[in-house]
């Protein structure tokens, strides 16, 4: 899969994750899920790069594979039921998946770091933030319980949580839902990783809260050059804040591009289904465009293309032949660096 | 807690003096038989169908066990006033903990109201019992947020859309419930066949639509929809909407729509009320509230909502709130929003602002001219580059 | 235990379901599209049962006590009553003498062990199905009704459940029984239900507290359905799960506790016959001829087995997070 190169920020890109390996790979994975019903083919053959300091946001409904995709990055998936028949993730040009156990632990939290949906949860009620916090540098840094502490409040006051000194010994509960988040995130922060796994961070957040944390992510991101890997269903957030967009259905990834272009020419029919199908916010519509019928059951994945029963342009070879993402071009024949399409209509979808 | 307390003999005067809201006619029935008739009565298309008026629910904040004594209160809806008109959608927008569902509940008598009245088609159903408020259920439903949690999973897809029938068996005669279910599936678009599966076995927005078939079977007036595409995927989403319209025609039905998807509610709503911690910050017409907001934290609000288009959003202002919501037990003294509002002042703090027409507006006939709970109320359009 | 209260899979919002496992089911949510025939949640927990092979394993031994439990005559000929002196437990048991009256040997009274065993039973399972049914039937109600009413009957009803959980199990159905003299079946039930209920009760409040608070019962009430409709047709059926799992392991409970209070002297007694009174009565010849001991015990051990096992099944296929 191809690169984008983003100009902009060009300039501070540059020492340890830029010698050409991108910083996290994920070469031709697939994760199943052997259930009673029959084998979910959860992930069918995902490639995606990410390098320092770009942001990468993985786009798609539930069930597209985009949480699976990360939670086999992270090693956090539930084998069984879950199962990784093939594939690579390479971190830094190294497979996770071969590794020792115990290296790859090593990976995990120090380099890369995973921000979940639901921080309530994700945070352990009956310890204060600070001790969880704390807990980061007296494991991995081994640092005394002072000190430990002193780093908590460093890292409370770097994502912004007010009052930090006196909150410290806080627990969960007592804060809102925006200001876990802000701790979920000064938790991942902690080890300054280089890659960071965000999960529907927003999501359960309230719009004036959600721009909020986005902001902040952004930021840090940029202030500690990491890696970023954005996982969300919303086309919304996405906008905001990525570089590129790989767009997800059944376990594949179907379009990818800079942000910028996705939005207006998408290649694939089902992001534009997707870009039709929501409502806008300075004008009121029509009636809306609906994409027709229902996501894939995994376990039935239907030939072809995936998408077919689902598409305004589906025919014959789209239920018989699976389409490569393949690179786009302009009409005549100009290379359109990152874009890529999974359809084998693409040049009408862009162009038609 | 004292200082909160003379807030609220403030805020009473405020909530009588809503201008506009219209004129409630109240129906004084005798008897159960003329409240049900009262109650059967049609409505014609834009007259107002549900009043509401000073609605108040205080949650008791209570402590000990067995000899409960009371410390506080949630005050979830804090005298809001609306109206509904006949065949109209009114979208109600606002984050968590503002209260919108608790509205709803109120709305469908499932929470009693702490005062304040709801009159629908004249009679105020806060008050009513037996036959007549069963009438009122009968014709105001509701479709709810998650439909993983709202099917009772023990039970076929036939039996929750046919249990409306069970419980007002006037509706459908016996024999004819399982032919009336099926016609309510394939209403909403799902295979009649599908009548013995259980909910399961359904996809998220198949569910949604099972949960809208049963809020249609005793053929409503008003449903009252919570969130009710929220746990849903963007592409079913559509779907979900583009239904919900249709049915909204062909059975002519009035909707309240309460989500905190602003772009979803300006779609399908004639009208739409913005609320902050318990109170109607600001209401109008969906061009008046989306491209003249006059109230800040409708302003900010939908400075914030994230546009699925770069471009555009590159030109937009954007207004990000310090700080979170106040707690509703303990809300801020004056205007609820002045402690994330960049506009507040000393009066602010003292004074509760009114829902009305702001001043300079009145009396215009700029879009602008419309209800908004601000002292210093003034125009921005935050939602076009 | 706990797990089961989840009455249902966990949905993308769970908060209690963790984020891995509400990503989890997000993944396997479409699976679910209308996929062949109907199926019911009871339906797919059979079918968890029949594959499990404990679940066979339980089910065989349960028929065949209960069997024998109805019908101790078809299993022997012997009458365990019959004491033979020429027999005194000095005669090893015959283990090649299947279904014999001395396959089992004799215990010290000449009585055939065998016969002991077989007859027995029916006491041990007619207290552990008859506590099992009263503690359901009084705990479940009284749990249910604090459960879905809450306020002041759940605050009285709690209490009292506190002050009964407070009593020891085992020490209090002692001084119970020791108040009647006559000592029958019913007596041990009553005296073992009396202080059994509350856990039932307390696991039937809490997944009840958690059933009514379902949107689905919402849903109903705003549909303007009654007290009795909700309760047993919304509330009920999605609360039983975990109440079925605890009575079913606690069945087990009660047979070993009847033993107990038997072997103490304080439970069944003669002319009752009871696995608990014949390992009392074997107590002192324990040394010399062991198989006296062993074989009501075995028989003792063996159906608490059964019933825990059957008990740990059926929490299995319960368990909605394993799906």
């Amino acid at each position: 899969m191809t690169t984008i190169e983003k100009t902009a920020d060009g300039a501070v890109r540059e020492g340890a994750g830029d010698d050409g390996t991108p910083l996290l790979e994920v070469r031709d994975l697939h994760v199943e899920f052997h259930t009673r019903d029959g084998v979910a083919k959860a992930v069918n053959g995902v490639n995606y790069s990410v390098r320092a300091g770009e942001t990468l946001a993985v786009l798609g409904e539930s069930g597209s594979g985009k949480s699976v995709t990360a939670q086999a990055i992270m090693g956090i998936l539930d084998m069984p039921p879950g199962k990784i028949p093939q594939g690579q993730i390479l971190f830094r040009g190294e497979d996770m998946l071969t590794m020792a156990a115990e290296e790859r632990r090593k990976i995990r939290g120090r380099k890369i770091a995973m921000i979940f949906q639901d921080a309530l949860s994700a945070l352990n009620p009956v310890l204060s933030v600070g001790y969880q916090l704390g807990e980061m540098f007296r494991v991995h840094q081994g640092l005394s319980k002072k000190e430990a502490k002193a780093k908590a409040i460093e890292l409370m006051d770097r994502v912004r949580i007010p009052a930090a000194r006196e909150r410290v010994s806080d627990y969960p509960h007592q804060f809102s839902g925006g200001m876990r988040q802000r701790i979920m995130i000064a938790m991942a922060m902690a080890l300054e990783p280089d890659l960071i796994i965000a999960d529907e961070p927003t999501t359960a957040l309230d719009v004036t809260v959600q721009a909020q944390v986005m902001d902040l992510l952004a930021e840090l991101q940029r202030e500690y050059h990491m890696g970023l890997i954005l996982i969300t269903h919303d086309l919304g957030v996405v906008a905001d804040v990525a570089d590129k967009i790989a767009v997800m259905y059944a376990g594949r990834i179907v379009e990818t591009a800079p942000v910028h272009e996705l939005y207006k020419r998408p290649a694939h029919p089902y992001t534009r289904g997707l870009l039709d199908s929501i409502p806008r916010l300075d004008r009121k519509g029509q009636e809306l465009y609906a994409i027709k019928g229902l996501p894939p059951n995994l376990l039935k994945i239907p030939s072809g293309c995936a998408f077919n029963p689902r598409c305004p342009k589906a025919e014959d070879i789209c239920r018989t032949d699976v389409p490569a993402l393949v690179p786009v071009t302009e009409q005549d024949g100009t290379e359109l660096p990152g874009r890529g399409s999974a359809c084998h209509f693409w040049k009408e979808t862009l162009h038609g | 807690m004292a200082d909160t307390e003379k807030n609220e003999k403030a805020m009473e005067p405020a909530a009588d003096a809503t201008p506009n809201v219209t004129e409630v006619e109240t129906v004084d029935a005798a008897t159960e038989d003329e409240a049900v008739a009262a109650i059967e009565a049609k409505v014609d298309r834009g007259e107002p169908i549900l009043q509401v008026r000073n609605l108040v629910k205080h949650f008791p904040l209570t402590q000990g066990i067995l000899f409960k004594r009371q410390i506080g209160a949630v005050k979830a809806v804090d005298g809001i006033s609306f109206d509904l008109y006949q065949g109209e959608t009114l979208g109600i927008v606002g984050e968590s903990g503002c209260g919108k569902s608790t509205v709803a509940k109120l709305l469908m008598t499932l929470e009693t109201a702490t005062a304040g009245e709801v009159f629908y088609k004249g009679q105020d159903i806060t008050r009513l019992s037996g036959r007549a408020l069963r009438a009122v259920r009968r014709n105001i439903q509701m479709v709810f947020q998650d439909p993983y949690t709202s099917l009772n999973p023990r039970m076929t897809v036939g039996d929750i859309i046919g249990e409306p029938f069970e419980i007002h068996p006037e509706v459908a005669p016996k024999g004819d419930r399982r032919r009336k279910v099926q016609e309510l599936l394939d209403v909403v678009g799902l295979n009649p066949e599908y009548i013995n599966r259980y909910p399961h076995q359904f996809s998220g927005g198949q569910r949604q639509r099972i949960g809208i078939a049963r809020g249609l079977a005793l053929n409503p007036e008003i449903i009252i929809c919570d969130e009710p595409v929220s746990a849903l995927d963007v592409s079913v989403q559509a779907q979900v909407i583009n239904l919900m319209e249709g049915l909204q025609d062909e059975f002519n039905l009035s909707y309240i729509f309460i989500a905190h998807d602003l772009s979803i509610v300006r779609h399908i709503s004639d009208r739409v009320g913005v609320m902050y911690l318990g109170k109607m910050a600001e209401i109008g017409s969906d061009t008046e509230i989306y491209d003249h907001p006059t109230h800040p934290y409708t302003q900010a609000l939908l400075s914030a909502v994230p546009v699925p288009d770069p471009e555009s959003r590159e030109g937009r202002e954007r207004i990000i709130l310090t700080g979170d919501v106040p707690s509703p037990a303990n809300p801020p003294s004056g205007c609820r929003f002045r402690t994330r509002c960049w506009k507040a002042q000393d009066k602010c703090a003292k004074e509760v602002p009114l829902l009305a027409i702001p001043e300079r507006f009145a009396g215009t006939d700029s879009p602008a001219a419309h209800e908004s709970a601000c002292h210093f109320a003034e125009e921005k359009d935050v939602v076009h580059a | 235990m706990p797990d089961v209260t989840k009455t249902k899979a966990g949905t993308d919002t769970g908060v209690d379901a963790g984020p891995l496992q509400a990503a989890a089911d997000a993944v396997l949510a479409p699976g679910a599209v209308s996929q062949g025939k109907p199926r019911s949640l009871w339906g797919d927990a059979w079918y968890e049962l029949r594959h499990r092979p404990l679940f066979w394993v339980s089910a065989v031994l349960l028929v065949l006590l209960l069997a024998i439990a109805a019908f101790p005559g078809l299993f022997t000929g012997a009458n365990p009553r019959d004491g033979d002196l020429t027999n005194h437990f000095l005669t090893k048991p015959e283990l090649t003498h299947f279904f014999q009256a001395d396959w089992f040997g004799y215990d010290g009274q000449g009585r055939s062990i065998y016969a002991r065993v077989i007859y027995g039973t029916r006491a041990s399972i007619m207290v552990g199905v008859g506590v099992t049914v009263v503690v359901t039937l009084v705990g479940g109600l009284l749990g249910m009704v604090a459960g879905y009413f809450g306020g002041w009957i759940d605050s009285i009803v709690s209490r009292i459940v506190d002050i009964f959980f407070g009593l020891p199990f085992l020490l209090g159905s002692m001084v119970v029984l020791n108040a009647f003299t006559e000592r029958k079946v019913y007596v041990v039930i009553a005296a073992l239900a009396f202080l059994g209920w509350t856990t039932i009760a307390r696991v039937m409040r809490s997944s009840v507290i958690t059933a009514k608070q379902a949107d689905y019962v919402t849903a109903a009430r705003a549909l303007g359905a009654g007290t009795g409709r909700i309760l047993f047709r919304h509330v009920l059926p999605n609360a039983l799960a975990p109440t079925i799992v605890v009575a079913t392991i606690a069945l087990g409970a009660y047979i070993s506790a009847e033993a107990t209070l038997s072997f103490l002297g304080l439970g069944l007694a003669d002319p009752t016959i009871s696995w608990g009174i014949d390992i009392s009565d074997a107590k002192d010849a324990i040394r010399d001829n062991p198989h006296v001991m062993l074989f009501p015990a075995g028989m003792l051990s063996l159906t608490v087995f059964a019933f825990i096992t059957l008990g740990d099944a059926v929490r299995d296929a319960l368990d909605p997070k394993l799906r």
